[in-house]
């Protein structure tokens, strides 16, 4: 379990997280959802050490963050973050080799490449594991940044907003996918999501976010309530139950 | 992949043979065998200059790569990033203050001042919009500007002047057994860095990135540092810095086979070694018998080179 207590972190004099506490529950799919600027990426970047917090704690398993070290870490939560501007020119197949550096320090064994061309499989980019990553489209690229944080294989997964670029079958192929990871291989995952449809198929718990806030929190059944998502998009929001499954209708 | 490291090592035994062969006097194969002073010839001079152009191309293209990838772009080398010109202003006030000390001393007060100059580098590049690539050259090139300016006042005010002018334009006519060995270590960081090469590929990444895989990115960062310090300071107090060697030879490189280290590294290093020394036999012959030093030829050639990659690049930078 993470647990985050008292969180806050302020840059330039602007306050971008103020004092959140929460927890994020293993082998659930926890989605991280709120209007832009809400604050998620920089709670996702402060879970994943990327950025520094200014006050406030977070436990991984009753450990404090601070005394993981780097590689510990690397082994434990594999980050996909929100923006993937990377200038090197880097093959997919040596990118997911990468992936597997908390692992094997650049020394690739007959496991590594195994999960690297599972991940590879995995993740539709067998086909493209020479091209340059300056060769792909965004969502190939996104593919193959998710891809990395398979072979990573790590208990966490921190995914900021993967469905960005991901076409109708991608998208919904990564969701199963991580449905799959943690009912079968135990890990957990926090994705940033804006579809809320996606969020109501797939997330098994809900943090929802606004102002650097967390505003309400739980499992999705129980929170994901038309007034409860209207309020916090300050939009109208219906939700329609088809077939016993629910469904988001904001767009008119 | 392989057939570019065959290239590489063919290319550089070619060079490598003709360059013994080639200078003021002339020398053929049987003589070596006949004549001890044509051995001797290639003993004291020619192999000496021959290894000192290799080793100097080589090492200044690794700086270079190193340099791209930690900066994250393309644009950089020593001799954009005030390096080389820290480096200067440290051997002028080595001189100055406490003359007569050994070359070695000499070389470890340059290679701190780059490191010093470098840093600086970093800092101000720091403050600059990622979305602005070419912002980081120029902030760099009018950095080293302003590096050069302190280091020819110093010198013009110390009657020191015509150091500067060894030290900015590498050749290697003056090159003889003895005077060149310090090269030996740029060589050999060269080679550690190669050791290290999936850590400054990761590095490349972005820092976010490696994080995330567990890299310490402050203790690769400055390992690179003080490499391309140490490098370019040996280069400087010994042959002369040459310009576009670390900026030129990468990025013909990155194109051909991309920016995996452990994969590109002896391309880089050979094909730098190859170009200036290819340079410098150029130098020796298009006015035979005089010559002109491998660092004009490479700045004519590198610019011409570069300008090239830079009007034919595409969308990515
Ligand atoms: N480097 C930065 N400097 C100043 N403000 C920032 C910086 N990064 C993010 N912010 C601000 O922090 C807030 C939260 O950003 P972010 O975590 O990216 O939101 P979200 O991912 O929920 O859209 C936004 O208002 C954004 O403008
Ligand atoms: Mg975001």
């Amino acid at each position: 379990m993470i647990e985050i207590s008292n969180l806050s972190y302020s840059i330039a004099g602007q306050q971008i997280l103020d004092g959140i506490n929460t927890h994020l529950q293993r082998n659930q799919i926890t989605a991280l959802i709120g209007p832009n600027g809400a604050g998620k990426s920089t709670l996702l970047g402060a879970i994943g050490r990327q950025v520094d917090i200014n006050t406030g704690q977070i436990k991984i398993d009753g450990e404090d963050l601070q005394n993981i070290t780097p590689q510990d870490q690397a082994r434990l939560m594999a980050i996909v973050a929100q923006h993937l501007h990377v200038g090197s020119r880097i093959r997919v197949v040596d990118l997911l080799g990468f992936g597997r550096w908390p692992h094997a320090k650049g020394r690739l064994g007959p496991q590594d490449h195994f999960i690297i061309q599972s991940a590879l499989a995995q993740f539709d980019l067998t086909d493209l594991e020479n091209r340059f990553l300056d060769e792909l489209s965004g969502g190939q690229r996104q593919r193959a940044f998710l891809a990395m944080a398979h072979a990573q294989d790590a208990d966490w997964l921190l995914l900021d907003e993967p469905l960005n670029n991901l076409d109708l079958k991608h998208g919904r192929s990564l969701m199963a996918h991580l449905r799959q990871m943690v009912s079968e291989k135990s890990k957990s995952v926090v994705v940033v999501l804006h579809d809320l449809n996606f969020t109501l198929a797939w997330a098994d718990q809900i943090v929802a976010m606004r102002d650097g806030q967390v505003v309400f929190a739980g499992p999705t059944t129980t929170v994901a309530t038309s007034e409860a998502l209207s309020d916090l998009y300050q939009t109208p929001i219906e939700l329609l139950n088809l077939n016993g499954h629910f469904f988001a209708q904001y767009h008119r | 992949m392989p057939i570019a490291y065959f290239a590489t090592v063919i290319g550089l035994l070619a060079l490598g043979t003709g360059s013994l062969f080639l200078g003021a006097q002339d020398l053929s194969l049987p003589q070596v065998w006949q004549d001890p002073g044509a051995l001797q010839l290639i003993a004291i001079s020619r192999l000496p200059r021959t290894l000192a152009a290799l080793l100097t191309g080589a090492s200044m293209a690794v700086a270079g790569v190193i340099m791209q990838l930690l900066v994250r772009n393309r644009f950089v080398e020593p001799g954009t990033t005030g390096t080389n010109e820290a480096a200067m202003i440290g051997l002028l006030a080595v001189t100055l203050l406490a003359p007569g000390l050994p070359l070695f001393v000499q070389m470890l007060v340059a290679a701190a001042a780059a490191l010093l100059g470098t840093l600086g580098f970093l800092q101000l590049t720091r403050r600059l919009p990622p979305q602005q690539p070419l912002l980081v050259p120029l902030v760099g090139l009018i950095y080293a500007g302003v590096l050069y300016s302190v280091a020819t006042f110093i010198a013009y005010q110390t009657d020191l002047i015509q150091y500067i002018g060894i030290w900015m334009s590498g050749e290697f006519s003056g090159i003889l057994a003895g005077r060149y060995e310090l090269l030996w270590l740029a060589g050999i960081l060269s080679i550690l860095v190669y050791f290290t090469a999936d850590q400054f590929t990761l590095a490349g990444l972005g820092r976010g990135l490696a994080v995330s895989l567990g890299l310490r990115y402050g203790q690769v960062l400055s390992l690179g540092v003080a490499t391309v310090s140490m490098v370019s300071a040996l280069v400087i107090v010994t042959v002369g810095t040459l310009p576009f060697v670390g900026l030129v030879v990468p990025n013909v490189v990155s194109r051909m086979m991309g920016d995996n280290l452990r994969q590109s590294l002896p391309v880089v290093a050979g094909l730098g070694g190859g170009l200036v020394l290819a340079c410098d036999m150029l130098g020796r012959v298009i006015r035979h018998p005089y010559e002109i030093p491998a660092g004009t030829i490479f700045g004519v050639l590198g610019a011409i080179v570069f300008l090239t990659l830079l009007l034919g690049r595409r969308s990515h930078v």
